[in-house]
């Protein structure tokens, strides 16, 4: 069934159009002098603003590895982060901890890892499967590089963004 | 041979024509973007330069850069005729706008025709030649009806644009722009005649077919300029770009320049004829007559001035773009042929009955 929509009946003050056109300018120009005044704010302008100071703590940024309190790498090699890397990001290449190291009950220690940030897909499964709790998503989040060997983060680089982090595991602490 | 003519010609082209009314095209496209941002609320190019208002010169750069392509099915001829064919004619109609008064003795016109407005409705028209050989010439359907469309709108608004500036002639009795701005700077604007002897009931009545004038001259000058509501020649949602879709590079650029510069020229002559060009509202440092020499500090700010309104009547032209939706086809030719040639007409009966019942001499 159709319905026949009347047009409305103008008045002969609307059917000029002079009106509607200055009723049109009101509204621009409110924009336009609102945004000239800075009454209005716009956009964050970012290189020169950044909105990191309001990056909440579960943000997801570029995984990092991290140290426990002692100086130890957290991370015991055990591979289950490669394993559940969605776009397989993850290269480890474990190693065994020498009987005379001070950490030589830990058994196992990354030789390399390396996570290619071109593949990288801020997922944090590898943040949520760890057991030893070593690898977290942090708040960087400019990742840049010229060429694709430089999008690859090395160990050295993960424990530069990573730092320390205190607490959390202690099944290695010497008291126990 | 009078060299002396010549060379002052020579300089004033370079000024008013290179030096002051392209950097404003430039600058009239930097403002179109940022007025149009703060109109949506947005920011706007600010990176170039302070504020941005360097991006007019990365943009040229980029311009010059881009591959100049032209594509094997078009006419080439004419292809490459057209974009200056669109260029070239408005920036000519700058010749005989008055920009100032007198700067070292020089009258402030580069040609100071006796025929001004005429002249500038011959040369603009000839635009629609570059639009429409760009049309034909691309061998393409969207640009061909972008040339069609213009072609057929420029042809409706020409009457209606010509007949506005009737009455103004009749009032002032001459067809030379300079006297034209002179005779408003002594006796009140067209629009606004609230000194000398505009300032009384004839004045003030005559006032009224004028504004009749303005709204019709304007309206017909947006269709002229191709701008929105009135851009149906290259109306981005039918027509891709209209007659500028084959073109890349320089060659787009110049389309994209001769339309601003179209614009400003078209803002000159409203400002000329309507809203007393050069001149300081109640009369103020107007000289007394063409023969009087003006100091150097009252030429500049009478070119000032000049450009000041023009300015202004280029961000109007903006504020309007971003204002108003696009008209449809018809209804454009409806405005154009029904209501505009109609109102022009009657504003002509108008104003000379006016001038008659209001006959100085008359005494009524």
């Amino acid at each position: 069934m159709s319905k026949i929509v009347q047009r409305p009946k103008l008045k002969w003050s609307e059917r000029l159009y002079l009106p509607a056109i200055f009723g049109g300018m009101k509204v621009t120009l409110r924009h336009f002098f609102a945004i000239l005044t800075r009454k209005k704010k716009v956009t964050m302008q970012y290189p020169e603003e950044k909105w990191d100071a309001h990056l909440p703590n579960h943000y997801r940024g570029a995984p990092t590895l991290v140290m426990d309190e002692h100086g130890r790498e957290r991370c015991v090699a055990c591979q289950l982060c490669e394993f559940i890397c969605p776009p397989r990001a993850i290269t480890i290449h474990p190693e065994e901890i020498a009987s005379d190291e001070k950490w030589a009950k830990v058994e196992k220690r990354p030789k390399t890892f390396e996570i290619d940030m071109a593949r990288c897909i801020y997922c944090g499964l590898c943040q949520e499967v760890c057991p030893e709790q070593a690898i977290f998503l942090r708040k960087d989040y400019v990742v840049v590089g010229h060429s694709r060997e430089e999008m690859v983060h090395d160990k050295k680089r993960l424990y530069e963004l990573g730092q320390t982090m205190d607490g959390l595991v202690h099944k290695w602490n010497e008291l126990k | 041979m009078d060299w002396h003519l010549l060379i002052a010609a020579g300089v004033k082209i370079v000024v008013f024509v290179f030096l002051l009314t392209l950097p404003l095209v430039a600058m009239a496209v930097w403002a179109e973007r940022r007025v149009s941002a703060a109109i949506q609320d947005r920011v706007g190019p600010n990176r170039v330069g302070p504020m941005g208002l360097l991006q007019p010169v990365a943009d040229g750069i980029k311009f010059l850069l881009k591959e100049d392509f032209t594509p094997a099915h078009v006419r080439k001829t004419f292809f490459w005729l057209a974009p200056t064919l669109v260029m070239v004619p408005a920036l000519l109609t700058s010749a005989v706008l008055p920009f100032g008064t007198k700067l070292f003795g020089e009258p402030m016109v580069i040609a100071d025709l006796d025929v001004g407005p005429l002249f500038i409705f011959a040369v603009a028209s000839l635009t629609v030649y570059g639009i429409v050989l760009a049309g034909w010439s691309s061998n393409s359907k969207y640009p061909f009806l972008g040339g069609i469309r213009s072609s057929s709108q420029m042809i409706s608004y020409e009457i209606s644009l010509g007949l506005s500036v009737v009455p103004l002639i009749m009032l002032y009795g001459d067809l030379n722009l300079g006297h034209i701005v002179r005779e408003q700077a002594h006796n009140g604007w067209t629009l606004l005649p609230l000194w000398g002897e505009g300032l009384s009931v004839r004045g003030l009545i005559l006032a009224i077919p004028m504004f009749i004038s303005f709204v019709v001259f304007t309206t017909a000058m947006f269709a002229e300029t191709n701008r929105l509501p009135f851009d149906l020649p290259e109306c981005e949602t039918e027509l891709v770009a209209g007659y500028h879709t084959e073109y890349s590079s320089m060659k787009f650029a110049l389309f994209f320049l001769g339309e601003y510069a179209a614009m400003i020229v078209g803002s000159g002559l409203c400002v000329t004829l309507f809203l007393g060009g050069w001149s300081l509202p109640f009369g103020w440092l107007t000289p007394a007559d063409t023969a009087v020499d003006v100091p150097f500090w009252q030429g500049l700010i009478h070119i000032g001035v000049f450009f000041a309104k023009v300015i202004a009547f280029i961000l109007f032209f903006i504020v309007i773009r971003w204002t108003l939706p696009r008209f449809r086809y018809d209804q454009l030719m409806k405005l154009g042929w029904i209501y505009f040639f109609e109102i022009a007409v009657l504003n002509i009966i108008l104003t000379a009955v006016l001038m008659w019942l209001l006959a100085p001499g008359s005494a009524a």
